[in-house]
């Protein structure tokens, strides 16, 4: 990508090697925050109505982890996943696929424990409910989640922000690499400290455009299904 | 010979229910069998809802036992409660039945046809498609006994179900409980509407703090108070 063009002259040209940045970047923020909805959802239900020895610290430990370092993640997944290290043999240190592995470490804390508030707080309300209509324990699980469908949708928005903002630990596990595993704010990242502020800028400014396309996109349906389920 | 699929007679033997120190309920011993509708009465804290949970297995008594139809567990479906504020489920007036249905193990096939006919009963097929949640409390309180209906249970436990109505909802879903009397439902409800419960009454409990001080046919009751707690009561007097 040519230093001294602005970000937004690439965008009216259509340049392949920006529109290859955004897309990895997209790609990559959504598969973490897909895995982490099939790992923190139910997770974030079965805390919320289950009782087992050391459920307080899990959810203390959880609630601690959406505040986790992505840097540390970043080189906790770098050292997994080293040549040398225990996951070394898989070979996919400096892939996309690692970038979304060590998202997804990221994102799963911040679903699991909002999961488990929401849906704590309904099985409150439905709790008599439920048991008068012998509701057993994977159909409550499977109700709750359902019925607070609208509330779980900010924690998926929270996921994907926190995928999509954090350039630690997709630096680390990637490489920004040029051409694979380069994303938008490692690009930002380097451009910076190049010196070629205009075009870092830029990068930035599609970044939050995209952010905010995808939270108004997610709203929208959010108040559609909202006014049609009640 | 004794019907293993009934919950009937269920039976509450030395009964005492605690919460810490309190006592809510205390040395209950009665049946309920089938029959005309029975109502638990008694000033607020008497314990009301209390009975009425355990009748449905929501909570153990901490001291003697509850046994329903001989057994000492629940059978699945043939017992139905509507609380005071009903629950409704995020979704339609029909996907609420439905679930309602689904629980008690009616194949999908059986659902549809059931389902509507429970709304009709309850007048509410023509909102068939609105979100549950949307609905005023008289009709959320029609949708509730709708899905209790639905599933033909044995004995209805009803907990104030008309306490935050307004009258001419009230009477309505009044209506509606004494059809499904007649259609054979056992009634067991709680109410502080006196007016109601001798429109809807075949006998009365009389709750005093935790204890049973009074149980007699209806008529008996109010014509003819066996204990001073009742006759205070009937009369509007505190009752302490």
């Amino acid at each position: 990508m040519p230093d001294s063009l602005n970000a937004w002259q690439l965008i009216i040209s259509g340049d392949a090697a920006l529109y290859a940045i955004v897309r990895l970047s997209l790609a990559v923020s959504l598969s973490a925050v897909a895995i982490a909805v099939v790992v923190g959802l139910p997770l974030g239900a079965i805390l919320a109505l289950t009782q087992f020895r050391g459920r307080v610290a899990l959810m203390v430990l959880l609630n601690c982890f959406m505040g986790l370092p992505p840097v540390v993640v970043g080189l906790t997944v770098f050292l997994l996943l080293s040549r040398s290290g225990p996951l070394g043999v898989l070979g996919i240190l400096f892939t996309p696929l690692a970038m979304v592995i060590a998202q997804a470490l990221l994102v799963v804390p911040i679903i699991a424990a909002l999961t488990r508030q929401t849906v704590e707080d309904l099985w409150r309300e439905y709790r008599d409910e439920l048991t008068a209509m012998n509701v057993g324990p994977a159909g409550r699980m499977a109700t709750l989640l359902w019925d607070s469908r609208f509330s779980l949708i900010t924690a998926l928005l929270a996921g994907f922000g926190r995928a999509a903002a954090e350039v630690g630990t997709v630096m680390i596990v990637g490489g920004n690499i040029n051409g694979f595993t380069r994303t938008m704010t490692t690009t930002i990242t380097l451009e910076t400290s190049k010196g070629n502020l205009p075009l870092a800028m830029g990068l930035g400014l599609i970044l939050i455009a995209l952010i905010l396309v995808i939270n108004a996109a997610v709203w929208a349906v959010r108040a559609w299904s909202e006014q049609r389920a009640g | 010979m004794q019907d293993l699929s009934s919950d009937l007679p269920l039976t509450f033997q030395n009964v005492a229910l605690c919460a810490g120190a309190t006592k809510i309920l205390d040395r209950l011993s009665l049946a309920i069998t089938p029959g005309a509708p029975t109502f638990i009465v008694g000033p607020n804290g008497s314990g009301k809802t209390s009975l009425l949970r355990l009748c449905m297995g929501l909570v153990a008594p901490s001291e003697g036992s509850v046994r329903w139809g001989g057994r000492e567990a629940v059978g699945p479906g043939r017992l139905a409660m509507l609380f005071q504020r009903p629950v409704m489920l995020r979704r339609s007036v029909a996907a609420n039945v439905n679930y309602g249905l689904k629980q008690a193990g009616l194949p999908r096939s059986l659902r549809k046809a059931r389902m509507e006919e429970a709304l009709a009963r309850v007048g509410l097929l023509e909102l068939a498609d609105r979100p549950a949640r949307r609905l005023s409390g008289g009709e959320q309180q029609r949708v509730a006994l709708a899905r209790a209906l639905a599933r033909e249970p044995e004995l209805l436990l009803l907990d104030e179900p008309t306490a935050n109505l307004d009258p001419a909802a009230a009477r309505g879903l009044e209506e509606m409980v004494l059809m499904a009397a007649q259609s054979g439902v056992k009634i067991v409800m709680a109410s502080h509407d006196l007016g109601q419960v001798r429109r809807l009454a075949g006998e009365v409990m009389f709750l005093v703090r935790g204890r049973l001080c009074e149980r007699a046919g209806a008529a008996d009751f109010f014509d003819r108070p066996s204990t001073p707690e009742a006759a205070a009561f009937i009369r509007g007097d505190l009752v302490i």
